[in-house]
């Protein structure tokens, strides 16, 4: 697989760490009255779809940035790559 | 019909016109006492047992392929019960004790072979690792041997003792461990709950399940409605999506295993060998070919193929362990898609929705477990208690936190 990184240009899958499920950044506030089963949800389970999904990407042997990389899991067909910084940061956490 | 070498001598001098069909080809009822999604090595596993065990028989099997299409006819055909923890190893055990017994219960010649089973160390803190889990395997009866490095030179001379970054210093030997013929297994199992009264139905996907209030009571397939009192998911792959259709999300990614296999060779290798300083495990078929593999590719997907730099890492940990095999010629690889779950260890247990019942979860390593995950999950439908080797393999144990991480890796799928 290729990932055509945003700022690099296309780069083998290989130089890349994967992590998971891109809902990783989305991150449950500790303080919730319900905090138990909202991180059991974010650790452990999945929707584990077949057919596109958002999952992270960590460019170890490369620039060392975190990528969201949205990736036909029928295919392997990857139709997104983005900084996972600007994804974080437009769903509202601080950085 | 019973195979037995009269049976064979017969028909032999008749011309071989006397086999019939392994198992009938029936259309599916309206309604069954159970219902059993997927036909793979676990879903006709409990099938059987339920019949053989416990004397139900108003059962079908849903196959959406054939009947050996899936995981069963796809993994690297090892048998082994060498598992450290507690909540695993018992049921491993009994894994093993029913493949010991399984040709004569089933009567179908799966090639049973127990010639034997080496994890390899190359640093002391692994051989104090492997002692360790030796005495958890003599503690549960597995039964476990420790060799040295000349014990192991005489059995396996061709290793790289003296590789210069990962020296070999021994290994850990379950002679009970082996192989077996993966997809005559499948297809025993479906003879032998065919001739209890079991229907197998092939060709029929389940498309949906008919939920009312909280309780299961059938399926929707591609064949029509099909009432149940109670339904079994076996769909290890594919668990995310079936379980999905019910409603249900899982502590489940779904991941591609790779395996080789090379033309054939003479007898070169005696049992399973596994590298213990990169992850490369390889066995010889009995038509001669290395059937290896490794790690799984490690992203999410559903698609019963790889990529290279997983193959590549997989053939170089077996230069370093043997360089022999550099000679030889890769004739085949193919991928199976499995359930790795978030601790690396199966599910044998009841759902939030009644009389729904899952079995899956299986990661890397299902096929060894199919008659003890069929034994436990039919003794789970047939009595409503699980078994007890199969009490800690709960689906809500992340959250009660009593996870089975036979690693150590946390709650990473990738990692297990």
């Amino acid at each position: 697989m290729i990932i055509d990184h945003p700022l690099l240009g296309p780069r083998d899958a290989a130089e890349f760490v994967y992590l998971g499920d891109a809902c990783l950044i989305d991150r449950p506030d500790p303080g919730d009255e319900n905090a138990a089963r909202l991180f059991h949800d974010y650790l452990h389970i999945r929707d584990n779809p077949a057919g596109e999904h958002r999952e992270l990407w960590f460019h170890e042997h490369g620039d060392r940035s975190w990528l969201v990389v949205t990736r036909n899991t029928l295919t392997h067909e990857i139709v997104r790559v983005e900084l996972a910084r600007d994804v974080a940061l437009a769903r509202g956490r601080d950085r | 019909m019973r195979y037995s070498v009269l049976q064979i001598l017969k028909e032999g001098l008749t011309g071989n016109r006397g086999w019939k069909p392994v198992w009938r080809e029936p259309d599916p009822k309206q309604h069954y006492d159970i219902v059993i999604v997927g036909g793979g090595g676990h879903g006709m596993a409990t099938a059987y047992y339920l019949a053989s065990v416990h004397g139900l028989t108003d059962i079908a099997v849903l196959e959406k392929g054939w009947i050996g299409c899936g995981n069963v006819g796809r993994n690297t055909t090892i048998i082994r019960s060498n598992y450290l923890l507690p909540g695993n190893e018992p049921f491993y055990e009994l894994s093993m004790k029913l493949w010991e017994g399984l040709e004569q219960d089933i009567n179908y010649n799966a090639m049973v072979s127990q010639r034997g089973l080496i994890n390899l160390f190359h640093t002391d803190p692994q051989r104090d690792a492997a002692v360790r889990r030796g005495n958890a395997m003599l503690l549960a009866g597995a039964g476990a041997v420790l060799l040295d490095r000349e014990a192991l030179r005489r059995k396996c001379p061709f290793l790289d003792f003296d590789n210069e970054r990962f020296p070999i210093k021994g290994g850990l030997w379950q002679p009970r461990g082996g192989t077996v013929r993966h997809d005559a297994v499948v297809w025993g199992y479906a003879r032998g709950a065919d001739r209890r009264g079991v229907d197998v139905i092939q060709n029929c996907e389940v498309t949906g399940f008919d939920i009312r209030n909280g309780v299961c009571r059938g399926v929707e397939t591609t064949r029509g409605a099909i009432g149940a009192n109670k339904v079994a998911v076996c769909v290890a792959g594919s668990s995310g999506q079936v379980m999905g259709l019910a409603g249900l999300r899982l502590p489940i990614e779904s991941h591609v295993l790779q395996a080789c296999v090379t033309e054939g060779l003479k007898p070169a290798i005696p049992g399973v060998i596994t590298f213990g300083a990169g992850h490369f495990y390889v066995s010889q078929s009995d038509k001669g070919g290395l059937v290896f593999g490794g790690d799984i590719d490690g992203y999410n997907t559903y698609a019963q193929r790889g990529n290279l730099p997983t193959v590549e890492d997989v053939c170089e940990g077996g230069m370093a362990l043997m360089p022999m095999i550099g000679r030889a010629r890769v004739l085949r690889m193919w991928g199976g898609v499995v359930d790795m779950s978030m601790d690396g260890s199966p599910f044998i247990d009841r759902t939030p929705v009644e009389g729904l019942f899952f079995s899956g979860g299986w990661c890397y390593g299902g096929f060894k477990a199919v008659p003890a995950g069929g034994y436990c999950l039919a003794h789970l439908m047939a009595t409503g208690a699980p078994h007890r080797v199969a009490e800690a393999m709960r689906l809500d144990r992340f959250m009660t936190g009593a996870v089975i991480d036979e690693k150590g890796m946390g709650a990473q799928a990738n990692l297990h």
